[in-house]
């Protein structure tokens, strides 16, 4: 067995069961068996102070932002722009104009791909990223190169099970001058490998290339500071964090923002309009036409508030207790080929597994049975997936509610499915 | 595990585990292939079409038990059927996945999908390898996916 590190949680196991009493949804059965939610990567859920902020937002304040005089117009500005604020100081951005808000990651990278790479990709430009990023951080860039006639390239990922992260041999002999943009995962959400992300970005700024950083599922688990980490533009999700759903960020340094064009015009981005043209305010309303989604974002705002006082350190090594706990139980079932950092690595709160002879959709058909929920698929990750030689796996995802209790929960599961399959 | 074994019933894990008329048919004439998007399923069918009957097929894919033994059955159920059977038979199992009911006269083995209806997650699962045998009658190079045919 491989030592386990030691769990440095200043947080008493039993305080971070408390914890689950913050979050109305854990306190159900399904399938007549209490529920043990471990598909944390794909959502997390809500705690209580995250619903109460949109109620009281829906029940108080609810009015459009930005344009009108009135009383409730002013409160529901106030409580938008306070959360623009408080994101900022979340990732501890220079400035809040930085806080762009969107529907989530996806459309934080599409934004950046569509403008940023139409204003400044040629051909024979080089765009690079990694051989596993999630589709939202793949497929943009494959779409900007196409459009521009640059050449998309990528990283390689070491070991025939994924576990040897990215090569960075490698990525020293593809960062060349031709290189204009690096986009990478934070953390991987198939693999849980972290990218050394600052590493990252210093490499890329050496050759003059800006850096995307996919931050989906690292948002609500790691401390994040986007000075320290030195990228220019930075991708994430409200939903993945305690948030609601519909809301997101992107992160871009002011000096990029202000030269940037908007991907989407209307009303709200604007300072001047005639018949013939049209002139642009600042970031961040220059990139938020349209109403945008205030309640969401006042909620995001919540969540903020949640993380911050239970500690992202604490969620941190929280989530590394258990996905270590995790691997130790997992590795020991039998024929388990389990993708991603090795038993003992450094890894972030999720484990992806496969068996031979059972495919992932039954093991999360049998898992719900027992109200387990997991992830079964590609999670969006097909190139990967065809990589390593995987249709398919399951996922499970930790989050600060989770309890080593849940694992043996997952565990037991697990061995009833390849007894069922096994046929004996 | 009452709504389970219902779903996974021996006759699924036989063909799950043993799969009938597996793997590439040299003499085929038809080939078609066949995706699950959301789930990255994928059953290949080659059938060789005499006239209009399907004298010889066989089916090749990666998946999860219940796509990989409903295409085990679907290749047992249709061969030798001429097109117009094969697409009756579907019309069939289609009934069956949905609404669970068994048609007694000509449904066999194929029965053993009833349980898929309660299920309605599952149900592209079971008409993958039917979706793509379909294309593959029609001539259709084109990828069947289980988002661009109706279930």
């Amino acid at each position: 067995m491989t030592d386990l590190p030691s769990p440095i949680s200043p947080l008493r196991a039993t305080a971070w069961r408390d914890v689950r009493a913050d979050f109305p949804v854990l306190h159900q059965q399904v399938n007549g068996k209490p529920l043990v939610y471990l598909d944390n990567g794909a959502t997390s859920q809500k705690p209580r102070s995250v619903i109460d902020a949109l109620v009281r937002y829906y029940e108080r304040d609810n009015s459009n932002v930005h344009r009108g005089l009135h009383t409730l117009s002013m409160r529901a500005t106030d409580a938008y722009e306070g959360a623009r604020t408080r994101i900022a100081k979340f990732i501890n951005a220079a400035d809040p104009a930085e806080i762009i808000f969107t529907r989530g990651t996806t459309e934080s990278i599409n934004l950046v791909a569509r403008s940023w790479g139409h204003a400044h990709l040629q051909p024979g430009d080089i765009v690079l990223t990694t051989e596993f990023e999630h589709h939202s951080n793949l497929v943009p860039w494959q779409q900007a190169a196409k459009a521009a006639g640059a050449t998309l390239k990528y990283v390689p990922l070491l070991g025939a099970d994924g576990e040897g992260g990215l090569d960075l041999t490698a990525l020293d002999q593809l960062l060349t001058p031709q290189v204009k943009l690096f986009a990478f995962t934070h953390i991987s959400n198939t693999l849980g490998t972290i990218n050394p992300v600052a590493a990252l970005c210093r490499k890329a700024r050496a050759v003059g290339a800006i850096t995307v950083i996919d931050a989906a599922q690292s948002i609500g688990h790691v401390p994040l500071d986007v000075q320290q980490i030195g990228c220019d533009f930075l991708a994430f999700s409200g939903h993945k964090m305690c948030g609601p759903t519909g809301i997101g960020v992107l992160y871009g340094r002011r000096a990029l923002l202000d030269k940037l064009a908007p991907d989407e015009t209307g009303g709200g981005m604007v300072v001047n309009v005639t018949y013939e043209g049209a002139t642009w305010k600042p970031a961040p309303e220059r990139f938020e036409a349209g109403t945008p989604n205030v309640a969401d974002a006042i909620a995001l705002g919540a969540a903020c508030d949640y993380l911050d006082a239970l500690g992202r350190n604490q969620i941190a090594a929280h989530d590394t207790t258990l996905v270590h706990i995790a691997m130790e139980k997992l590795s020991t079932l039998p024929g388990i080929r389990i993708i991603g950092p090795r038993v003992g690595a450094e890894r972030s709160g999720l484990v992806s597994f496969a068996f031979e002879g059972v495919h992932a959709h039954d093991i999360v058909t049998f898992a719900d049975e027992d109200g387990v929920a997991l992830r079964g698929g590609h999670h969006c990750n097909q190139p990967l997936m065809r990589k390593l030689g995987l249709t398919s796996t399951t996922r499970a995802s930790f989050y600060l509610y989770n309890t080593e209790e849940e694992i043996d929960r997952l565990v037991a599961s697990l061995r009833r499915i390849q007894k069922f399959f096994a046929g004996d | 595990m009452q709504d389970l074994t219902d779903l996974y019933q021996s006759v699924i894990l036989d063909h799950n585990r043993r799969p009938r008329n597996r793997g590439k048919l040299p003499t085929a004439n038809r080939v078609a292939h066949g995706e699950n998007p959301s789930c990255g399923d994928q059953c290949t069918v080659y059938l060789h079409l005499d006239g209009d009957r399907i004298s010889e097929i066989s089916f090749d894919g990666a998946g999860c038990a219940i796509s990989q033994a409903s295409a085990s059955l679907m290749t047992l159920a249709i061969k030798g059927k001429t097109t117009a059977e094969a697409e009756a038979a579907y019309a069939d199992l289609h009934h069956l996945v949905t609404t669970g009911k068994v048609d007694e006269d000509n449904m066999s083995d194929l029965a053993a999908l009833a349980g898929v209806h309660q299920f309605p997650a599952r149900i592209k699962c079971a008409t993958l390898g039917w979706h793509a045998a379909l294309n593959a009658i029609k001539g259709d190079p084109i990828t069947a996916t289980t988002e661009t045919h109706k279930d």
